[in-house]
């Protein structure tokens, strides 16, 4: 077999990142058999159904993503440095822009979130697991194959190139003709189906698995955030795998749907992108604002004000987010009456979000404020998030967009609502429940830190594209020229991107230096906190609850600590949980080389790993498998060791 | 806390920049009527934005330096507000507002922008074809019967129809100080009024991404009397050399061409994807399968009567 079309030559940093992939590979297989590791790795995690450990692996896939994605953006930064820089040509940073937004959209702030859903959501509503614990880590594992399918397309045949929105006729077969396309449309169809199931598995666990007492309304604001964000996922991925696979009809089986001839229509592809891409900025988002909910009011020492409005509020959201997808393409003509109509939708979401706004000021107000690393990153949330808020509602009024649309303006606008709003999130996040999942915190030094450095790098990052945006700099321009004066700024732009970078790398050294140095907390509750989740010992047992809590009210865990309401009646019972299995795992194994031979139009071995996925459904289909009980002796021994107090 | 040095300093930067330095930035130093509308929503919508952020940060500032931890208050408990029915209703209802007049504006000025600009509607406007293939602007003046590549001469004070159509992936045609932007797509033709009021220079480009060689789809705009502009089109007539469908074929398939005058265009034998040649008629598809064959439509259409652009 000719292997010159499976490798991309001629680029010394392609030549990099093959050695770097294979040295890393190389390090983690020759580290597990010396430490003799592999069997711990099987049974503890690759096989594992357990919500705590798939929440960690979607984490570290997603901090590992951040670094892909990073460096793709420091290479464009590097590249626009300069007028008429030559440090990367126009293929090559097209392609790094494409993959540089889908990993960050797709395999990190995606996968960051479904992490700490998955870590907190069952202890939040005192349940043991989620719902369908295997279908979790098929969704996990899923992700991963699509993930990193995506990534190999570096080195493997050619990463896409037409942008994450993948806008056709260009990402045709006629004008796109490596497999770059083929590997956008696979990779995110097999990582889409995972989320799928994620969306299912957590509006069932919400909806049918909360601790006796926890009524709806008496739900934290993070599982409320989650529960609307499922149901989103329910309506819009469906969109995105219809569009995909025409989109693989059309590279791969001479389909016709957005092609330029045959009656093919490219604005198709358009409007079905964006009736999954902008209701999927809500899925980033709103948890995001659950997050912060959760943050700000553990460390303003008050309960959330103005509950209701805030879940009424997302709720407006949500729906509004299926009405706005043509504000993408006003200038796609259609017209001075259907612009004004999406224009309104698109200012509409403004009231909801402010209104949030304006709760939590209301929740800081009278509160008792201390400033930790979470509470850092969700004060910076506010100022810096409003701004991306007020620049997207001048980008929705229509007559105005015709001046913003593709420039500098919006890369600007959407990096301030992402990056406050769902980075600085999942890194709060992570920050905050960090001691649940591993029984310390990370460093407060370090993390503040790091703080200073994102927060204020990241505006000198970004406030000058709003200048170049008006200034006539589209966005996706490889290069300038020195006369268009876009220079200066951009030179700016970059300076603060590398403070961005040192701040992302020092958080990276506080996970380090925490897990070496950092004081073992003991009480479960280093924070203080008032949802469920810190009522439970931490790191949290496999278990989660040694008795199922009984709620009573609103932050049940507060109440507890504060007014004596107990919070485990009844005595210690066996506690039923699902049995490991390695089939998640060997079913995303399956789907990976399914995946890699579909791209590669390689189709036996592609229909011999086609039935190797119905074998693998099959199997699950008939198997018995009725979990496994846990005794009161094991528990009774788990929780003296762990130092509980709810015997 | 130390944070709003920072983003206050930045905010002032932006209220400085925007009453001050604003001339310097094209899209708010207009040319012509659309521009100007343009410009006047984005900067009225600036100042609303404005005054949202400074009451945000001016509360935001407020709560942090109040009620924040210190040793002074370490006893202190903080009440338990379930919130307020009427501050609630303040904070949805005055937004409500706010978009209620931001969408009269937009509403209005997105009419105005689509249609001639006020005060042009009664001439008859110059019709000028632009067309983006990889990666080049074709201009075709179908009432002279002359086309251009890569820059595009139009008569002061008259009214310009700009009618987009692409040859390949989707461009979008954008002239920052004549007006907003609109796609160039292969299987229509869009609109796009403008007006240039000054003689002179203007930068113009294609503002979507469309493949390797995009960051150099711009084009110059020169505005000029309609006296000079006379004379330009003359000159050309006389001087350039007729665009034949061999020499188009060329232009289509040479990745970067510089400018080019030609005294014929090409809508004779390649028309625009208007009326009955517009895309999605489904019935009359032509029978050409093959993918790789770069124009492939339109192959069949050269022998229909366009005459009414000649």
């Amino acid at each position: 077999m000719n292997l010159d079309k499976f490798l991309v030559k001629g680029e010394p940093m392609i030549y990099a990142a093959m050695v770097s992939i294979v040295v890393a590979s190389l390090a983690i297989l020759i580290g597990l058999t010396y430490f003799k590791k592999w069997g711990y790795m099987w049974r503890e995690w690759l096989t594992t159904v357990d919500h705590k450990k798939i929440g960690v692996m979607y984490i570290i896939a997603a901090l590992l993503m951040l670094f892909r994605g990073g460096v793709d953006a420091l290479l464009m930064r590097a590249q626009l440095a300069m007028p008429e820089n030559g440090l990367l040509d126009a293929q090559h940073y097209n392609e790094i822009f494409t993959t540089h937004g889908v990993i960050m959209i797709l395999f990190m702030a995606m996968p960051f979130i479904i992490g700490l859903m998955n870590i907190v959501i069952p202890l939040q509503i005192g349940a043991r697991d989620v719902a369908f614990p295997r279908l979790n880590a098929v969704s996990f594992w899923l992700f991963m194959a699509g993930a990193m399918l995506f990534n190999i397309s570096f080195v493997v045949g050619g990463s896409p190139d037409a942008g994450w929105t993948a806008y056709f006729p260009l990402a045709s077969l006629e004008y796109s003709p490596t497999v770059g396309n083929n590997y956008y449309s696979i990779a995110l169809q097999i990582a889409g189906i995972g989320t799928l199931l994620t969306g299912v598995n957590f509006i069932v666990t919400i909806l049918k698995m909360r601790a006796p007492g926890m009524k709806l309304m008496r739900m934290p604001m993070f599982t409320w955030s989650v529960l609307i964000t499922c149901v989103i996922i329910l309506f819009a991925f469906p969109v995105l795998t219809v569009a995909l696979a025409l989109m693989m009809f059309d590279r791969m089986f001479g389909g016709q749907f957005f092609t330029m001839a045959n009656g093919g229509m490219d604005m198709l592809w358009a409007n079905l992108f964006w009736v999954w891409g902008h209701p999927e900025v809500y899925i980033v988002i709103l948890p995001a604002f659950g997050i912060y909910s959760e943050i700000i009011s553990t460390f303003s020492k008050k309960n959330l004000y103005g509950y209701k409005s805030m879940v009424v509020s997302m709720v407006a959201i949500s729906l509004l987010s299926f009405l706005v997808w043509a504000h993408h393409f006003y200038t796609m003509g259609h017209g001075a009456m259907v612009n004004g109509f999406f224009s309104i939708t698109t200012m509409a979401i403004a009231i909801p979000t402010g209104v949030k706004i304006f709760n939590w000021l209301f929740t800081l107000r009278k509160g008792r404020i201390s400033f930790t690393t979470p509470m850092l990153y969700s004060l910076a949330f506010i100022p810096i998030f409003t701004i991306g808020g007020v620049t997207g509602v001048m980008l929705a009024m229509a007559s105005a967009d015709y001046q913003y649309h593709n420039t500098m303006f919006l890369v600007a606008h959407f990096h301030y609502v992402l990056i406050p709003g769902t980075v600085f999130a999942v890194i709060a996040g992570f920050h905050y429940w960090f001691p649940k999942m591993f029984g310390f915190r990370l460093n407060e030094k370090l993390g503040k830190l790091a703080f200073w450095f994102i927060a204020i790098c990241f505006n000198i990052t970004f406030f000058p594209l709003f200048f170049l945006g008006l200034n006539g700099m589209t966005r996706r321009m490889y290069t300038y020229s020195e006369g268009s004066g876009f220079g200066p700024l951009n030179m700016l732009a970059t300076i603060g991107s590398v403070g961005l970078a040192i701040g992302f790398v020092i958080l990276v050294y506080n996970v380090y230096w925490s897990f070496r140095y950092a004081p073992r907390d003991t009480t479960g509750d280093p924070w203080d906190a008032r949802t469920l989740e810190w009522s439970t010992h931490s790191p949290v047992p496999e278990y989660n609850f040694a008795i199922t809590p009984n709620v009573k009210g609103m932050d049940a865990f507060w109440a507890a600590k504060k007014e004596n309401q107990p919070l485990y009646e009844g005595k210690i019972e066996p506690i039923h949980m699902p049995n490991n299995s390695g089939q998640p795992f060997i079913l995303g194994v399956i789907f990976f080389f399914l995946g890699f031979f579909l791209v590669f139009s390689m189709w036996v071995p592609a229909i011999v790993t086609g039935v190797g996925v119905v074998i693998m459904l099959a199997w699950r289909s008939f198997e018995r498998d009725h979990g496994r009980h846990i005794s009161v002796e094991e528990i009774i021994e788990t929780e003296r060791k762990l130092g509980g107090d709810t015997v | 806390m130390k944070k709003r040095g920072p983003l206050f300093l930045l905010f002032i930067s932006v209220v400085l920049l925007l009453s001050g330095c604003s001339s310097n930035l094209l899209v708010l130093d207009p040319k012509g009527p659309v521009a100007r509308t343009q410009s006047n929503t984005i900067i009225f919508s600036m100042i609303v934005m404005a005054v949202i952020l400074l009451v945000v940060y001016i509360l935001y500032v407020f709560v942090l330096t109040k009620y924040r931890a210190t040793k002074a208050n370490e006893g202190y408990e903080p009440p338990h507000e379930e919130g307020n029915k009427w501050l609630e209703l303040t904070w949805t209802l005055i937004p409500v507002i706010i978009v209620i007049v931001l969408s009269v504006v937009t509403v209005r000025t997105t009419n105005a922008v689509e249609k001639v600009p006020a005060g042009y509607d009664n001439e008859k406007p110059l019709v000028i074809y632009a067309a983006s293939s990889n990666w080049k602007w074709h201009f075709s003046y179908p009432e002279e019967g002359i086309e251009t590549v890569n820059y595009v001469n139009i008569p002061t004070h008259r009214p310009v129809e700009f009618r987009l159509y692409a040859y390949g992936p989707i461009a979008s045609f954008w002239v920052p100080q004549l007006g907003g932007q609109k796609y160039a797509m292969s299987d229509m033709v869009n609109t796009l009024n403008l007006v240039a009021e000054s003689p002179g220079s203007f930068m113009g480009k294609n503002s979507n991404f469309s493949g390797k060689g995009f960051a150099h789809m711009e084009f110059e705009v020169l505005g000029m009397s309609p006296t000079d502009y006379t004379k330009w089109v003359d000159d050309v007539k006389k001087t350039a050399p007729k665009l034949t469908e061999t020499e188009f074929d060329k232009l289509l398939n040479t990745e970067l061409v510089g400018r080019k005058s030609y005294s014929s265009t090409h809508l004779s034998f390649r028309p625009a994807p208007e009326g009955e040649n517009a895309g999605h008629h489904h019935g009359k598809a032509n029978s050409t399968d093959n993918m790789d064959n770069m124009n492939m439509d339109d192959m069949d259409m050269s022998n229909m009567d366009h005459s009414q652009h000649e």
